[in-house]
């Protein structure tokens, strides 16, 4: 059964299309078929992070307003066999997307791949709300600062509310908590709200904590998902968020101060 | 004072207003002749059904121009099929007239007709075929409104209102979630967002929260924000508010 996953914030910038590249790409590389769906029409940057823009042709709302097939508009990823993208349109706005064009690309993507991942504009309006309305699993990408939090919670409220399953009496959409840009030394500083801060306010799972790193601006701009650079603290940090996304039991990395010995033993050490 | 002097005192009965359900008899046109042909088939249908039924006679829907009924030939028709007459609804003045010669109550013509539905026999046969036997009035409800109660985190943006009632809330309150009650409220995860108790007006509504960290309380309209409550030294701890005058006083739990 294929599931639908939508990476969402309600916040802008705080790193949903770069956390749906990862996410998505990490799930291909662990042998899942899996598409990544860019919902944010009129501001698409998906292609960008995923380094395939030059071979759009096709994208989503042509496949919703029957001006192409899906598999004229499915983008297949170079470095991996079992990984496609459906890009935005650059042209036109959020009010091309309908819920029955919308439903029936999730539905047909649903026959052809076993994760669809929903890249989520910001804000909670119609965008946005598309693309959870139809999620299984829900990434909740948030920055540990307070105006991310309040946005992360109001979102989770709508996935409580407004979303297909809620709306049917389905069991609810599994939430998870992704704490992008976190840098423990301001943590310690208390320049930056901690893990346990964030945690405790939104009481939902951590998927993973994504450390602040030259690495995500760098692959951003060659057009390589992050999880792909397995050298950086964020690449191995979202390979971390793939494999609990899994069902696999992973400790969480980089939450305390690297490279300062006394700090460690201050702060309790790393795990 | 002797005992009977003082039992004389109290009353011996009661006024009371019932609805009841009753079969209505509607007659469409005067022609008695048919009327007891086709009786006598319903009857074959349902025997019980017409055993001593109470029944309303309703003559409002003959024209005026139709002549006078013959109501007593009416009433022993009915009679013969069990069913008992109780009163004659009309509105023909020819009609009145009869129905006072046999002392027969009036009841004013039908105004709200789509309440009333065509009894089906087949579905009324198995019933009790015992006569009705009111059943004693039961005992008027407690006056207690629902309690509203939440389980489910209540996410900043949502708002929860619990009409006429309490509002009881187990999980955490986050922050620009609004939490209403037109009574109390109960708060017993961490409390983050606003609380108005008492919305409607009712200045004996109070509020419980075992931390005090919300943006907003009000109770019937008096309200304090966290900037005032945030100097309060109850902040952060087990607390209830209720209010005396238009002053709301904050005392630990």
């Amino acid at each position: 059964m294929a599931n639908v996953l939508v990476v969402t914030s309600g916040k802008g910038g705080v790193g949903k299309t770069t956390s749906s590249a990862a996410i998505g790409t990490g799930l291909a590389l662990r042998g899942h078929k899996t598409v990544i769906v860019d919902f944010d029409v009129g501001l698409r940057n998906l292609d960008l992070i995923m380094g395939c823009e030059r071979r759009v042709v096709y994208d989503f709302v042509n496949v919703i307003n029957n001006e192409a097939t899906l598999s004229q508009a499915l983008i297949k990823d170079k470095r991996l066999d079992n990984l496609y993208v459906l890009a935005a349109s650059q042209t036109r706005d959020k009010d091309a997307l309908t819920l029955e064009g919308v439903g029936k690309v999730i539905e047909e993507l649903k026959q052809n791949f076993e994760y669809v991942v929903c890249d989520s504009p910001a804000g909670i309006e119609k965008g946005a709300h598309l693309a959870m309305y139809f999620a299984d699993e829900a990434i909740i990408v948030t920055n540990p600062e307070v105006s991310s939090v309040r946005d992360s919670d109001r979102m989770l409220g709508l996935l409580a509310s407004k979303s297909r399953r809620a709306e049917n009496g389905e069991e609810p959409i599994k939430e998870h908590l992704l704490l992008t840009r976190y840098n423990p030394e301001r943590v310690t500083k208390g320049e930056m709200l901690g893990v346990e801060d964030v945690e405790e306010i939104l009481a939902i799972r951590l998927l993973g904590v994504i450390p602040e790193s030259q690495a995500v601006l760098k692959a951003s701009n060659q057009g390589v998902p992050v999880i792909l650079d397995e050298q950086s603290d964020a690449g191995q940090a979202y390979s971390d968020s793939v494999d609990r996304l899994l069902g696999k039991e992973m400790p969480h990395r980089f939450l305390d101060v690297k490279k300062k010995g006394f700090l460690q033993r201050l702060f309790g050490g790393s795990e | 004072m002797s005992q009977v002097d003082l039992l004389d005192n109290d009353s011996v009965f009661q006024l009371k207003g019932n609805m009841l359900a009753v079969t209505v008899l509607e007659l469409s046109r005067n022609d008695l002749a048919r009327l007891d042909r086709q009786l006598a088939q319903k009857v074959a249908q349902a025997p019980n059904f017409f055993r001593d039924t109470p029944l309303i006679l309703s003559l409002d829907k003959l024209e005026e121009e139709d002549e006078i009924l013959d109501l007593g030939a009416l009433l022993d028709l009915c009679r013969r099929y069990g069913l008992r007459t109780l009163a004659l609804r009309a509105k023909r003045a020819k009609d009145i007239r009869a129905a006072n010669e046999y002392d027969l109550p009036i009841l004013p013509p039908a105004s709200h007709t789509g309440r009333e539905r065509v009894v089906d026999l087949r579905e009324r046969e198995p019933a009790n075929p015992e006569p009705v036997v009111e059943k004693p009035a039961a005992p008027a409800a407690p006056l207690i409104n629902a309690t509203k109660v939440i389980t489910a985190p209540v996410r900043g943006g949502m708002q929860l209102y619990a009409p006429g009632g309490d509002l009881v809330v187990l999980s955490p309150v986050s922050p620009g979630a609004e939490l209403l009650a037109d009574g109390n409220i109960h708060v017993y995860g961490p409390m983050k967002g606003r609380a108005l108790a008492g919305v409607k007006g009712d200045t004996k509504a109070r509020i419980f929260c075992q931390q005090l960290t919300a943006e907003l309380i009000s109770i019937a309209g008096q309200y304090k924000v966290a900037e005032d409550l945030r100097r309060h030294p109850q902040w952060g701890n087990p607390v209830q508010i209720s209010l005396s005058g238009d002053v709301l006083n904050i005392t630990r739990l």
